[in-house]
Parts: structure tokens; sequence; C-alpha cells
């Protein structure tokens, strides 16, 4: 059974949020990471974009499969997690230690209506 | 039943419907609606004997004309060598499939990472892929990756004087795929760079694509474009002739990220119009978004230096709806013969083959500026392939020359003939269809 | 030459050459012409080898290479047929590979015919009305043929005919053309059969929809026998039927695409009519469409006037152009030298031919191979890995091991319907002897994988190489020489 830890709120598409102060720093859960495989690509947003919540924001590539990384919540990409560009496969050895980008966020009840630990676990099971 | 390519006999048959527990071949398409089975006879002739089948194509053929060539517009009558033909009739690469099993697939994954070496050395730019249909599909496939890179822009500006049917392929995949396609104008003969300055403002704009050389087959003078594309957080695709890339300042000097363009003039037999060979380079920043099957080079479990197909993760059989192209397979044996090519050519060879067809280009281009029945609206710098303006009816002039075994050059215009001159011309044949041309009926 | 491991860039030395040009007899070089801004600085590294050394050097790889020539092909959806040597030389023909594509049309009427002639045949075997031989694949020929589709909604008017039904079972290249043609790819589901669910496809048909693609047989190797009823829905809702080519070998001399309805469809002609693969190309995928579709189709077009002469023209109501001239014309004549070759009478024996092959191989294998469809199947068929999942062996183990014994794999892991998916298809050119072969190493692995599962996992060993690290290919891209010299150093 994959981690999920219970500091954070998850989006049902496996990515993760924290909250720093009005930042929202973003990754993908251990399940994804699980499940994709030896990832050997990430690709990421530029700093500055604005985002949508349910936007496409990049991708994470494995060999043979590759998942779009949707944005939990919406405002503007204030920083990307550049060494992921030289060492993608951080994401396999801990995905929860591995954020992607960092956003500011525009409206915190996007946060508040993610997942908890407990939703997402069971999200994970039934999958 | 049996015949040289279906190797059945009764006894086959029977003996492999008895394992099936089938009475009849019929029983296997039992559940084929009795409405849409086919009661008829396909309307062609009983099958032919290889001898027969021999003189059906030469009465074909016979119907043809082979000229000597003085038409270009996408199509060069480049000399093919000899070792090409040989050994691309290996049929150890010409009957394999797609390399997707590494292990058995050494030879092709090998010449396609030479394929992508040599490519990529012509245009400077990092990344090739294994190539794609034809140039014209390649720019169009530049297009989409511009607006794919880009995330948010959705157009591109395309010049008007990138070849006609270069053109005319990427309106239809941009009109279809919903990206804005416009076009920057002409001034004497060379890309609007001041309109191109103005439109790159838009603030929506992708990317670019501009010529090199451009349709009149003059050499644009790009110095400075790529920073205002760049300026502009904007891409620039060249679309060139890779056969002038061992003259012509690389894409890369010019300062391109995408470039692409049509295999053709690297000797390949002009085929009435294919298969040729699509190339497509990128930068390092953009090779993740570079649609096309891409070999790189890895190790095995023993440490023996490999080739697999690679970044496989951005193709239309793993992403499907989500992929940037659809492309799934590429012109494997058209790259494995431009390999062959390069490296029989060699930088110097390619050279040469420039320098003698630009010599010849500009020996006929002076004699019939000479002639005073032509003139040059441009007078910009060209190689192979030149445009003159002429009073001439071109029709005429051209019915006249096939009748004497001859190609002219190609109207591309309503006074506009597009000469091109290859190092299979020589001084005689030239000054043969200048005589001919000049003559009055 | 035994390991042959070198690069053609490693067989280079300074000043040697494999080739030679005739001589300048002009009397002055235009290249001193060019103004030197326009000139390159940086020379590009090409290979300086000798002509004999090209030749060893191709010859060797060539030697690396596995094709339909040295062994059987079982790859599913992908018709490894034999391809006749003939077709080859014909194509090579002067008097058609010296042509010019804008030499004038009355010198070249034999080319005009022979494409004429093709697009003619195409139709017939098809039951369409008229084909376009310019796509240059199979995947281009899809979406040349979803442009014909949308751009016949658009000139009626009806622009809102976004929506393209698509069953989950299809080729990864179908929703991705559908993507590129601008459309919205909606998925149908199908059933455990792996047929499309048509109660579950009739509240999809609203007036958004464009039209729907799909193949018969299926690619699970099962023919649609719902298809007239699929056919009436989609009609009567507005939408157009597209037919994926790529199953087509099993309908030859059976079944015509348009007599089951479709509107449109493209045809491989590298698998059903039998133009090599090239590993990887140049296919050729024309598209053929029903009567009221005709105009649409992609320009130019090659016509037959009334005094029995050809020439090349353009529409205007045609979606435009999707290729630079006629398409891969060399490919197109070894279809047609192919199809001349069969004939009315050994043609209809192509689809028969290769259904019993794929059944008779299914038969003998569904013993020590799961089979989750029963039932006769067409050209094709799917296993779901071994039959028994206790060893561990995965399909990947024994496509590797085929290998090992001089086959090539199977297509595997596609349908993605099934998780150890494992698709077969044996050509009609394929011999009782050479599938007998195929069955008893199969047959063979699958004992292996009970009682040595390790020699599966280690698979192949006998190859060039093994296990190419192909994460590291794909975290670390070396595309080219000049780039694994850097990494070398």
């Amino acid at each position: 059974m994959a981690k999920v830890m219970d500091d954070r709120r998850y989006a049902e598409s496996h990515e993760w949020v924290k909250i720093e102060g009005d930042i929202a720093v973003i990754g993908i859960s251990d399940y994804a990471q699980h499940a994709l495989g030896d990832i050997v690509y990430v690709d990421m947003p530029e700093v500055g974009d604005e985002m949508q919540a349910g936007e496409v924001f990049g991708a994470v590539e494995s060999v043979k499969a590759a998942s779009d990384l949707i944005c939990p919540v919406s405002g503007e990409v204030v920083e990307i997690n550049e060494a992921l560009e030289d060492a993608p496969e951080t994401v396999n050895a801990d995905a929860f230690d591995t954020w992607i980008i960092k956003v500011r966020m525009t409206d915190a009840a996007e946060y508040d209506a993610l997942l908890d630990a407990a939703a997402y676990t069971q999200l994970c099971e039934n999958e | 039943m049996s015949n040289r390519y279906i190797p059945h006999t009764p006894a086959d048959i029977k003996h492999m419907l008895d394992r099936i527990g089938a009475s009849s071949v019929d029983e296997l398409y039992a559940d084929v609606p009795e409405e849409v089975i086919f009661r008829g006879e396909y309307a062609l002739p009983e099958g032919l004997s290889e001898s027969e089948l021999r003189e059906f194509f030469n009465n074909l053929g016979a119907r043809n004309r082979s000229l000597k060539i003085f038409g270009g517009q996408g199509s060069y009558d480049h000399y093919s060598p000899s070792v090409i033909r040989h050994l691309l009739g290996r049929s150890e690469f010409y009957t394999a499939y797609t390399p997707y099993q590494p292990e058995i697939s050494q030879g092709t994954l090998q010449y396609i990472f030479e394929y992508q070496s040599m490519i990529s050395e012509l245009t400077g730019l990092e990344a090739t892929n294994a190539s794609m249909y034809d140039g014209a599909t390649a720019a169009a496939e530049a297009a989409f990756m511009m607006v794919a890179s880009a995330r948010k822009r959705n157009a591109v500006i395309i010049s008007a004087t990138v070849p006609q049917r270069i053109h005319d392929v990427v309106r239809t995949y941009c009109k279809f795929h919903g990206v804005e396609l416009r076009e920057v104008g002409e001034k004497e003969g060379v890309t609007d760079l001041d309109a191109l300055r103005e439109m790159i403002k838009a603030g929506d704009v992708a990317g670019v694509i501009l010529p090199q050389p451009n349709k009149y087959g003059i050499i644009e003078n790009l110095e400075g474009v790529a920073e205002v594309i760049h300026a502009e957080k904007a891409l620039l695709t060249l679309y060139c002739d890779p056969s002038t890339l061992a003259v012509l300042r690389s894409p890369a000097e010019w300062g391109a990220d995408i470039a692409c363009g049509d295999g053709q003039s690297l000797g390949m037999p002009m085929q009435f119009g294919g298969p040729y060979l699509g190339f497509m380079s990128t930068t390092k920043a953009q090779l993740r978004k570079m649609p096309g099957r891409v070999v790189g080079a890895t190790t095995d479990a023993h440490g023996k230096r490999c080739y697999v197909l690679t970044l496989q993760a951005r193709e239309q059989h793993i992403r499907r709806e989500k992929a940037t192209s659809n492309i799934c397979s590429n012109q494997s044996l058209m790259a494995l013969y431009a390999t062959i090519y390069l490296a029989l050519m060699g930088e110097s060879g390619l050279r040469e083959v420039n320098a003698l067809s630009a010599t010849g280009a500009r020996y006929l281009y002076d004699r019939l500026i000479e002639s005073g029945k032509f003139t040059d609206p441009f007078k910009k710098p060209f190689l192979k392939e030149f445009t003159l303006a002429t009073d001439m009816d071109i029709d005429a002039v051209n019915k006249k020359l096939a009748d004497n075994g001859i190609m002219g050059g190609v109207k591309t215009g309503e006074n506009l003939i597009s000469f091109a001159v290859t190092e299979q011309r020589t001084k005689e044949d030239i000054d043969n269809l200048v005589t001919l041309m000049l003559k009055e009926d | 030459m035994k390991n042959y491991d070198k690069l053609i860039f490693e067989l280079s030395r300074p000043g040697r050459k494999g080739y030679q040009l005739r001589r300048n007899e002009f009397g002055f070089d235009a290249l001193d012409n060019i103004p030197a801004e326009l000139r390159r600085k940086d020379s590009p590294e090409l290979p300086e080898v000798s002509e004999g050394d090209v030749v060893r050097h191709y010859t060797n790889l060539s030697n690396k290479n596995f094709g339909v020539d040295t062994g059987f092909y079982p790859l599913g959806s992908c018709t490894m047929k034999y391809n006749p040597k003939i077709n080859e030389e014909l194509a090579s023909m002067p008097e058609f590979a010296g042509l010019h594509p804008l030499q004038p049309v009355e010198t070249a009427q034999g080319a005009l015919e022979m494409y004429y002639n093709l697009q003619q045949a195409l139709a017939n075997i098809a039951g369409l009305a008229e084909f376009t031989l310019n796509p240059y694949a199979g995947a281009h020929g899809e979406l040349t043929g979803l442009m014909v589709m949308r751009q016949y909604h658009i000139s009626r008017g009806d622009t809102k005919r976004t929506k393209v039904i698509i069953p989950d079972t299809a080729h990864g290249t179908n929703p991705a053309s559908a993507m590129v043609a601008g459309l919205e790819v909606v998925e149908v589901k199908s059933k455990p059969n792996g047929s499309i669910d048509v109660e579950d496809l009739k509240p999809l048909l609203d007036d958004t929809v464009a039209g729907i693609m799909m193949t018969n047989p299926n690619t699970t190797g099962m023919f649609e026998a719902e298809i007239l009823e699929i056919a009436k829905l989609v009609h009567e809702a507005g939408g157009l039927l597209y037919y994926d080519g790529a199953n087509l070998n099993p309908l030859l001399g059976k079944v015509r695409p348009g007599d089951m309805g479709f509107d449109i469809m493209h045809i491989n002609l590298h698998k059903t009519f039998s133009t090599p693969h090239g590993g990887g190309g140049p296919g050729s995928g024309p598209v053929g469409v029903a009567a009221h579709l005709t105009d649409l189709l992609p320009n130019p077009r090659v016509r037959k006037m009334e005094d029995g002469t050809f020439t090349i023209d353009t529409d205007d109501r045609s979606l435009g152009n999707v290729s630079t001239f006629l398409g891969n014309f060399g490919v197109m004549m070894k279809a047609y030298a192919y199809i001349l070759s069969l004939g009315c009478d050994n043609l209809k024996n192509v689809g028969p031919m290769a259904t019993l092959n794929a059944n008779y191989i299914k038969e003998s294998l569904k013993d020590l191979y799961k089979l989750p469809i029963e039932g006769a199947c067409k050209h094709e068929f799917v296993f779901d890995g071994l039959a028994d999942k206790s060893t561990g062996v995965t399909t990947l183990n024994v496509a590797k091991r085929l290998l090992d014994f001089g086959f090539h794999a199977p297509t595997i892991y596609f349908p993605l319907l099934f998780h150890e998916a494992m698709m077969i298809e044996p050509t009609e050119t394929e011999s009782l002897e050479t599938i007998d072969e195929f069955i008893d190493v199969m047959r063979k692995v699958a004992v292996e994988a009970a009682e040595s599962p390790e020699i599966l996992k280690a698979a192949p060993v006998t190859t060039e190489i093994s296990h190419p690290d192909e994460t590291g290919a794909a975290k670390n891209p070396i595309l080219s020489y000049r780039s694994l010299k850097q990494q070398q150093s």
C-alpha cells in the first residue's frame, strides 16, 4: 500500500498540495509515482504562468507511460523545481518530499475542497 | 487454391480445418451478416504471371517519357550513386518492421541514429527525429509543435515566400486543427521583415515559418530575425533544403529553434513525387515537444553500446488523443537512403554538388538574361534554383521542350518561370535548352 | 564481420572520399558569388569514408536486423506478409523512377494511368466510389479521412458536429488522428467480447457527432456482427462511418467495407497489399469515400479525360492538400503489381487463408495460453498471457523469449482491454510448416514458464543485444554521434 501523508490535501488526479502561507506547494503522490514506474522526465510550466484549478500544468513521463499534471488550485506559478530537470527520479525516491511547482493561491477555498488523507486513501484503495 | 504467394494446398486446408473443428473456411465467417458477404467478382483480370506482369509495366512505362530535367520546385534531379540502390535492396532492411524489438533491430536503429547525427550536423540543431513523410507535412508538424510549446498561443506566421505546395499543406493542417495561420507578405522576392516585426507583436504568436532558400530559389538574409521573434517568446522554424546546408548558413547559425524540410534533394529518385523524406531538427530545449520517433544510444545488460527507440511517452500509441501528433510511421528506408548518400558524399562531396549545381544554374541564368527575353525581377543570390520573368508563352515553350526530351522550367505565375539545375546537367545540355527555347517556330 | 559495432563516423579518416563528380566545365564557381553572411561558418562533420567502407558498414548493419525475409512475424494488426521481389524491381524502373512530379502530364501518361487504375481497383475492392492515393501512411490516411468527415459537415453548414466516437479498443492512432483533425474524441465502451456495446453507443449519438471511427474485425480480431445496426444508428443521427483499414486483410474476398455502410476508409498498402514496411516506412495510406464525398478528397487529383488520357487537376470543393505531390508513388506501384499478380481469382483467397491461419494457431495454443474471447476470429486474435498465472511469467517475457527462437514477438499489451494482451496475426503468406513451428515454440515456451521461469525472465539471450537500458536512454537522451562523443569525454 502506497504511503499517504496527513499534513496535506490531494486531488483526485493524484497531485498533493501543501500550504505554506499563501503558497501552494504541489507534487504527485506516492501512489502516482508507483503507478508510473521509473520517471524519466517532468514537464513543468514557466514561472509567471497563470493557472486555473483543473488546468494541465505539465506532465510526468516514464519510459512507456505519461500522465498529465493537473493544477489543483488557481494562481500564479512562483517557482518550479529545477532540480527535477536533471534528476526526475527523485520523484520516485520520495514523492512527498519532492515538490514540482509552487503556486501563489488566489482562492483558499479551492484547497479546502480537496481530499484529505483519509478520503484520498479511500480513493486509492478503490482504483 | 494455391498461388505463388499463398502456399495453402487442399491437404493443408483440410488438416487445419480439422484442428479447428470447422467443416469449411466459410464457417469461420459465419458471424458475418449474410447481407454484407461479397458474392460478386472483383473487376480485375485474372492473376498475371511474373512475365506478364513485367510486360504490363513495360507497356505502361513506355507511355512515360524520360526527360532532361530543368524544373525543381520541391523535386530535384540530383545524381543517385549506385551503391545506395544496392544497399537499400538488402531485404533485412526493407522487409523489417518498425524497430520496437531492439534486440533484433539494431541495424535499423543504428542507421536511424546515424541519420539523426548527420541531419543534426547539417542543421546545427542538437536533436533530429527519425524522419517524417515529406517536407510539407514536416512543416505542418513544426507549426503544431510551436503551438504546443507555447501552450497558450495559437497563431503561426508563415512567409509568403515559403514554397506554394508546402504552404498549401500547412494551411490544410492548421485549418482543421484550429491553428490560426497568418501570412507575412513578400517584398522584392523575400519575406517582408518589417511587416514581420509588426506582426510578431500581436501577443498570440507561437512561432514563425520562414524558408531558406525560398520559393524563388533566393537565399534570404535573416540577420537579426530570430532575435526579434525570440524577444516575443515565439519560436522560429526554417524550412530548408538539406543539400544546400553544406554551404549555406545553418538554421542554428540563423538562430532557428526548428529546422525542417524535404530530404529528396539528397540524391533520391524523383519517382513522380514520392517516397521522399521529411526531416525535422530542434534544439535541446524543444526536444520533448518534437513529434515522431527518436532513436537514442544506450547500453545493454552487458555494457554493450546499443540503440533504442526513446522518448516514446510523447507518441500516439501511448498518449492517444493527448499526443501532439498522430504520426506513427516514419520514412525509415528513405532515412537510410539519406544516410548512405551523406556517408558517400561527406561534407566535401555535398559542397561540390552545390558548387556544380549553382554554377550550372548561374550559367543558364546568364544566358537567359543575355537573350533579352527574360528579366530577373529580384536580383538576389541563389544556388541551384532561380525564377525569371518573361513575356514568352511558357506553356508553349515547355511543350516544345518536352517534344525534344526536355522538362523546362516550372511555371509559377502568370509570367514567372522557375528553373533548377543540378550537377547532372552539362554545359551542352544547358546550351541545347537555351537554343530550343529561343528558336522561333 | 562478427561483433561489428562501429558507427560510420568512427570509420572516418580526413581526406577519404566515397564519391567522384564530373569536372566543372563552366570555368567559374558560382559559390564565389554567394555573400559571406549567407554562408555557413561551422562545417558539418560528416563521415569521410570510401565507397567500399560504406558498402561493408551497411551490409554489416543489415545483418543485425530481422525482417520478413528472415523469419515469421506474428505481429497483430501489422499484417507482415511476404513482399514480392518483382514488385521492388518494377517500382525502380527508370521509366517511373526518373519522372519529375511536375513534368508535363502528356509525358507521364503511364504513371497517371497507373495511379488512376490503382485508385479504381481499390474502390472496387472496398465497395466505395473513389480513392485518393496521396496520403503517405495509415495515420496520414486516418487524418485525411477525418478531414473529409469534418469537411462534409462544414460544407453543409453543420458546424456543430465536432465529436467523433471511437471504441476503447481502437488503435492508438485513431484518437490521435482525431485530435489533429480538430475533432473531440468520445469513447464508446466495448462489451467483454471486445465488440462495440450498441446500447452504450445510442445515447452518444446526438447532433454534435460528426461520425464514428472503427475497424471491423475489431482489434480483438472479432467481427462486429452488429455493424449494420451501428451503421443505421450513426447515419440516422447524421454522422458518417469511418473504417480503419488496418484490419482489412481478412475481408479480402469476403466483405467490402462500403457494403457494411462505411462512408470513408483508409487502406494501408504496406499491410493489405504487401508493400514492404521498410523498417518503419515509407508506407502508403490511400483514402476512399462513398459517392457523396468524392468532391471533398484532397488535391491534387488524377482524372481520366473523355479522350482516355489522364491529367492532374484540383477541385475547389476539396478539403485542401495533404501532400507535396501525389503521395508515395513508388509504393503504389508495388501495391498495383501485387493486385495484378493475384488478380480477381487469387485476391479472393487472401482473407480466408489469413483467417484460417489465425484460427489454426488459436486452437492449437488455447490450452496453454488464456483465450479471453471464444469463437472464430478473423485474421488475428488476442491471448491474455499464459493460462497458468502462477508462474509470474509475463507477456513481455514470452515475447522476448520468442526472439531467442528466431521469431519476431507478437504485438503485446494491446488492445488495452486485457492486462497481458498478446495479439497474434499470421498472414496468408505463411505456410502450414512455418505456423506449426511457431506453435511448437509457443508450447515449448509455456512449458519453460512452468518449469524454469528464470529462463524467460532472462530472455533474450541469443540476440545481438540483451536488456537495453531504456530508462537511461529516456532520462538522458543521446540522439547523435556528437552528443555521444561529448558524453564519453
